[in-house]
């Protein structure tokens, strides 16, 4: 074919697609999103359909029959799980305004900058391979279409690059890209027309793949039927379809659907079309059904066109990877060659150009920014516009990456099939599965740990896959991979640690994520967590409490002004964007900007989400953090703070708790002193009580033995009464020294007294009769109100009538001399026997009709004029009776006399 | 001696056994005795009776001694009779108040007889 009509051919298909995208880019601004529906969406995600699938299908179907569907089955299988995990990808992603895969990586684990830069690597060192494949097979498809399909000529590896279809092809791509995905700054990095380009590709490769497999299956042949008939009559086809004969474990299908499920979702270009590019979860849904449709029909032509190749292309001439092409060309159809060529055209164009556009804004987000702007002299000089320079960085990574991934294809890819680069690149962006799959429902997976994982996967791929592309077109010596570094086995990059017989894409795919989960999980185990990447896990993990819009997790608190703030959205958005930014921000919080000076948290994050939208979470992190003093709070500070608050709280209420003590221990004590200057008082009360009681026998004592003594010749009358008083006043002497000798025994309780039977009655007369002469004297009256049977109480017969003589003394003493009447009586009784001490003196208050009792206590001097005795009496002959388990009282009006009562048990005689 | 009336003397005290030795030295010297056993009592006496000395104790139910000697500095009729206190308070403020009442002499019990028959002839005789 006229290589001119291939040119406009292609000119004219890729006219198409500017129109397309153009016409959808105007309809976006417009409002009237093209692709706003679930059709669309579905499609783009097709894009998964790489000249892998165009091509490369029909290439492994030819070698080992159905061994070309894991990678679809695994994403078909696992689309109805979409609606869970990828919805919520989805949701994380517009909350916070991710921008890529990698962004999503770092943005998880604390907006972390060096996990960015290692996603990034790892997502350009194993997506390279997978674009210079395609960059492969357009140039091979082209070469195929100019030669007719017969002589496959120069390989195109060979010819000078500036005749190499493949180095325009790569300019061509790169130029779409530069113009679809870097024309603006988007802070949601949305690309509509990019999205329409995308779906009709999608649709464009399907209907190519379906003509040529229709002309294959009922044009050459009789229909599926007839095609498999004569395949079947074929040793070495029949032998494909023999899963054993073609070396396909059940082992290679699970890592392969592994890989796959996870690619379908990780590669760059899947998850900028199904997470970045996606304008609303509810195409999830249909996405799920018709994305495993779509794999379905542009499978179902693989088998029967990789089977009429084996059966009608010369072995000598046949490269399956090309059948598609060659099939229509050797059957003289060169229009549906040409179709097949733009077909597969398409596949790769899409799958480049998605691929490139999302690996610039990882490497422009999450590298060149971040790291620029840790550098100060960048942060310093960023007054002109960034968003220009931010899209420069852009467009030259565009650039650069399809510049390496043509010279991967130049000199390192040629050996290798379609798909097996393919898979290389699988199990490179299946590094991302753990870190981001568990850091979705595992809130404790750390930044470190994700790192260590991600290094860990990323170390084996790249030394069990990668290593031996690069040893077999001679970077470095093939022995490596044969007889593994320094000759030691277990190292062989295809049978680490010796484990064999599986094919090398398992084998990594085995060790690798082993690795790296493991690593990912153990590690996390052991590190902790920064404030930041507590509460982006919390986000990620739950994210649907965060769903009502502002964060109320807020651990830093951040105050910038408001004029930096704009100015920052001005540089990176542009003024316009900026404004209107800022504007559905005052109208959405109801904020009047115009009159605040400072830019509150709320703004602040606000502002920040939407500057990660334009140059990544990572980098809107530490440009925010340039403008806004940041009073990062770490959780160990937290802590602290809490540990502090609670120790203080604690210690106060001990304070107040000892302060309370304190309070009643001086209380205490203040009331033990008083106790102890009462009795101090009391002791010296009962000290001149006791010398004055103990004067007044000693003085007439003294002075009658005195005159006894010098007076020989006294009237024997005169004498006996002297003597008598001495008798007297010497008893009174031995009683008062009694009555402070029992105080001494009561008071520690050490009398040792019998309980027994007592007359009463008896005792009561004899406590009288020793008052019979001071009875004259002071001429008191005493009146014995007394049974005649006798009366029995338990007691003890001494200290009993110590209570009565106590009793009758005291009597006595409040008795005016001469009118003094003292009734002593007894009334016994069934239950109790009660004796009575009245007279009719001076009374007793009531008030100290209840104290008396106490020791050391008396009346009032002031009312009496001299203690009533030594202040013992009444004490101890409380402590008497109630020994006896009697009471002892008082009834009294002052004036009027006072009346002692003494309760007693009733005895039985012994 | 012979000639002159006899030195009337009032005792006061409640305890009467402390009365019976202090009325026998009293007589022994030939004055004429009287005792009282309250302050009340005392008083009662006071008017009718007019000693020359009153031998007064402080600790009495009622009124004490020194109220009593206040209200015998009150009578003018007795500017002439000397209070004796005889007391068992010691104290030094006792004392003070004793003779800040009116009292001419201080004594404590117990009490030396003698003594006592000295300092009340001497009362009788300087004033």
């Amino acid at each position: 074919m006229n290589p001119l009509y291939i040119i406009l051919a292609l000119i004219g298909y890729v006219g198409l697609l500017f129109l397309i995208a153009f016409y959808a880019d105007q309809r976006a601004t417009r409002g009237a999103s093209l692709v706003r529906n679930p059709l669309i969406y579905a499609l783009s995600l097709a894009v998964y359909c790489t000249v892998w699938t165009f091509y490369g299908s029909v290439g492994r179907a030819a070698e080992a029959g159905v061994g070309f569907l894991p990678i679809y089955l695994g994403p078909a299988l696992f689309a109805p799980l979409w609606w869970i995990v990828l919805r919520k990808i989805i949701l994380i992603s517009k909350n916070q305004r991710i921008t890529s895969v990698v962004d999503f990586l770092s943005s998880r684990y604390g907006k972390s900058t060096w996990l960015g830069v290692l996603g990034t690597v790892v997502v350009v060192v194993g997506i390279i391979p997978y674009i210079s494949i395609q960059l492969k097979a357009i140039a091979f498809s082209f070469q195929h279409l100019t030669h007719s399909g017969r002589v496959p000529g120069p390989v195109v590896e060979d010819l000078p690059f500036f005749l190499d279809p493949g180095l325009y092809v790569a300019v061509a791509l790169a130029l779409f890209s530069i113009l679809f995905g870097t024309r603006n700054l988007d802070p949601n990095e949305r690309h509509e027309g990019l999205v329409a380009a995308i779906a009709f590709e999608s649709i464009f490769k399907l209907v190519a793949f379906l003509t040529v497999g229709i002309f294959v299956t009922f044009g050459l042949y009789k229909g599926f039927g007839d095609l498999f008939q004569q395949a079947w009559k074929l040793e070495e086809i029949h032998s494909l379809l023999d899963l054993k004969q073609v070396g396909i474990t059940s082992m290679d299908w699970f890592w392969l659907m592994l890989l796959s499920l996870f690619a379908v979702l990780l590669l760059p270009r899947q998850f900028h079309l199904a997470v970045v590019e996606n304008t609303s979860t509810d195409h999830i849904g249909r996405a799920a059904w018709i994305f495993p449709l779509y794999l379905f029909l542009i499978n179902i032509f693989v088998l029967p066109i990789a089977f009429a190749g084996k059966m009608l292309i010369p072995p000598a001439l046949a490269e399956p990877d090309m059948f598609m092409v060659d099939l229509p060309l050797m059957n003289g159809q060169g229009y549906l060659g040409l179709l097949a060529v733009l077909g597969g055209f398409s596949a790769g164009t899409g799958m480049v150009i998605v691929s490139t556009i999302g690996l610039s804004i990882m490497i422009s987000n999450n590298v060149v920014v971040p790291l620029l702007l840790r550098t100060s002299t960048v942060r310093e000089g960023w007054v002109d516009d960034l968003s220009k320079r931010l899209l420069g960085i852009r467009r030259l990574s565009i650039a650069i990456v399809l510049l390496v991934a043509y010279a991967y294809f130049k000199w390192i890819g040629r050996q290798y099939t379609l798909v097996s680069v393919g898979l290389i690149s699988f199990a490179a962006v299946a590094q991302f599965a753990p870190a981001i799959f568990i850091g979705l429902y595992w809130k404790r997976a750390t930044r470190i740990g994700a790192m260590v994982g991600l290094s860990l996967g990323f170390l084996i791929w790249f030394y069990t896959l990668l290593l031996p592309t690069l040893a077999e077109v001679h970077f470095m010596g093939v022995h490596i991979v044969e007889n593994g570094p320094w000759g030691i086995s277990w190292l062989r990059p295809d049978a680490l640690f010796g484990l064999k017989g599986m094919n090398n894409i398992t084998h990594a795919a085995f060790w690798s994520l082993l690795l790296n989960t493991g690593g990912v999980v153990l590690v996390s185990l052991y590190t902790s967590q920064r404030t930041l990447e507590i509460s982006q896990a919390d986000l990620f993990v739950e994210i649907y409490k965060y769903q009502t819009g502002v964060s109320d997790y807020d651990v830093i608190r951040r105050r910038a002004s408001l004029q930096d703030v704009t100015l920052l959205l001005n540089r990176f958005l542009g003024e316009p964007r900026a404004g209107s930014l800022l504007q559905s921000y005052s109208r959405r919080y109801g904020k009047d900007l115009s009159k605040e000076k400072m830019a509150d948290p709320d703004l602040i994050n606000f502002a920040e989400t939407h500057l990660a939208g334009a140059i990544g979470a990572a980098s809107a992190k530490l440009i925010m953090r340039s403008i806004a003093k940041e009073d990062p709070i770490s959780l160990e500070e937290m802590f602290r703070i809490l540990e502090q608050t609670q120790e203080i709280i604690r210690y106060s209420r001990e304070l107040e708790h000892k302060s309370a003590e304190l309070v009643q221990t001086t209380h205490q004590l203040r009331q033990a002193n008083e106790r102890l200057k009462e009795l101090d008082r009391l002791k010296a009360d009962f000290i001149t009580t006791v010398t004055h009681e103990l004067r007044t026998p000693i003085t007439s004592i003294k002075a009658l033995s005195k005159i006894l003594q010098e007076n020989p010749g006294l009237p024997p009358e005169q004498r006996d009464e002297f003597l008598g008083i001495l008798v007297s006043e010497s008893e009174r002497i031995s009683r008062l020294i009694n009555q402070v000798l029992d105080l001494e025994k009561t008071a520690v309780d050490r009398a040792e007294w019998k309980v027994e039977p007592v007359e009463l009655n008896k005792l009561i007369q004899h406590s009288a009769s020793g008052f019979r002469q001071y009875l004259e004297e002071k001429q008191i009256q005493l009146r014995l109100e007394l049974p005649d049977a006798p009366v029995w109480v338990s007691g003890s017969e001494d200290p009993l009538t110590q209570v009565f003589v106590n009793l009758i003394s005291n009597a006595l003493k409040f008795c005016d001399a001469g009118k003094g009447i003292i009734r002593v009586g007894l009334e016994p009784g069934e239950d109790r026997v009660v004796a009575y001490v009245a007279d009719n003196g001076i009374g007793i208050d009531p008030k100290d009709q209840q104290t008396i009792f106490g020791q050391f206590v008396q009346v009032s001097n002031n009312e009496l004029g001299k203690p009533t005795g030594s202040g013992l009496g009444l004490y101890i002959s409380k402590r008497i009776i109630e020994r006896y388990g009697g009471r002892i009282w008082v009834e009294s009006e002052p004036g009027r006399g006072a009346t002692f009562f003494v309760a007693l048990s009733p005895a039985t005689p012994g | 001696m012979g000639q002159k009336k006899p030195a009337k003397i009032l005792l006061v005290d409640d305890e009467p056994n402390i009365l019976v030795p202090i009325e026998f030295l009293m007589l022994q010297q030939g004055y004429e005795v009287r005792k009282a056993f309250s302050g009340q009592e005392a008083l009662d006496t006071l008017s009718e009776f007019k000693p020359d000395v009153v031998v007064l104790d402080v600790m009495m139910p009622g009124m004490d001694g020194f109220e009593v000697a206040r209200k015998i500095r009150k009578l003018s009729a007795l500017r002439n009779t000397r209070i004796l206190f005889l007391t068992a308070k010691g104290a030094e403020e006792d004392r003070m108040k004793g003779y800040s009442t009116g009292g001419e002499v201080y004594m404590t019990k117990p009490f030396d007889n003698d003594q006592l028959v000295q300092v009340i002839s001497e009362v009788l005789e300087f004033g």
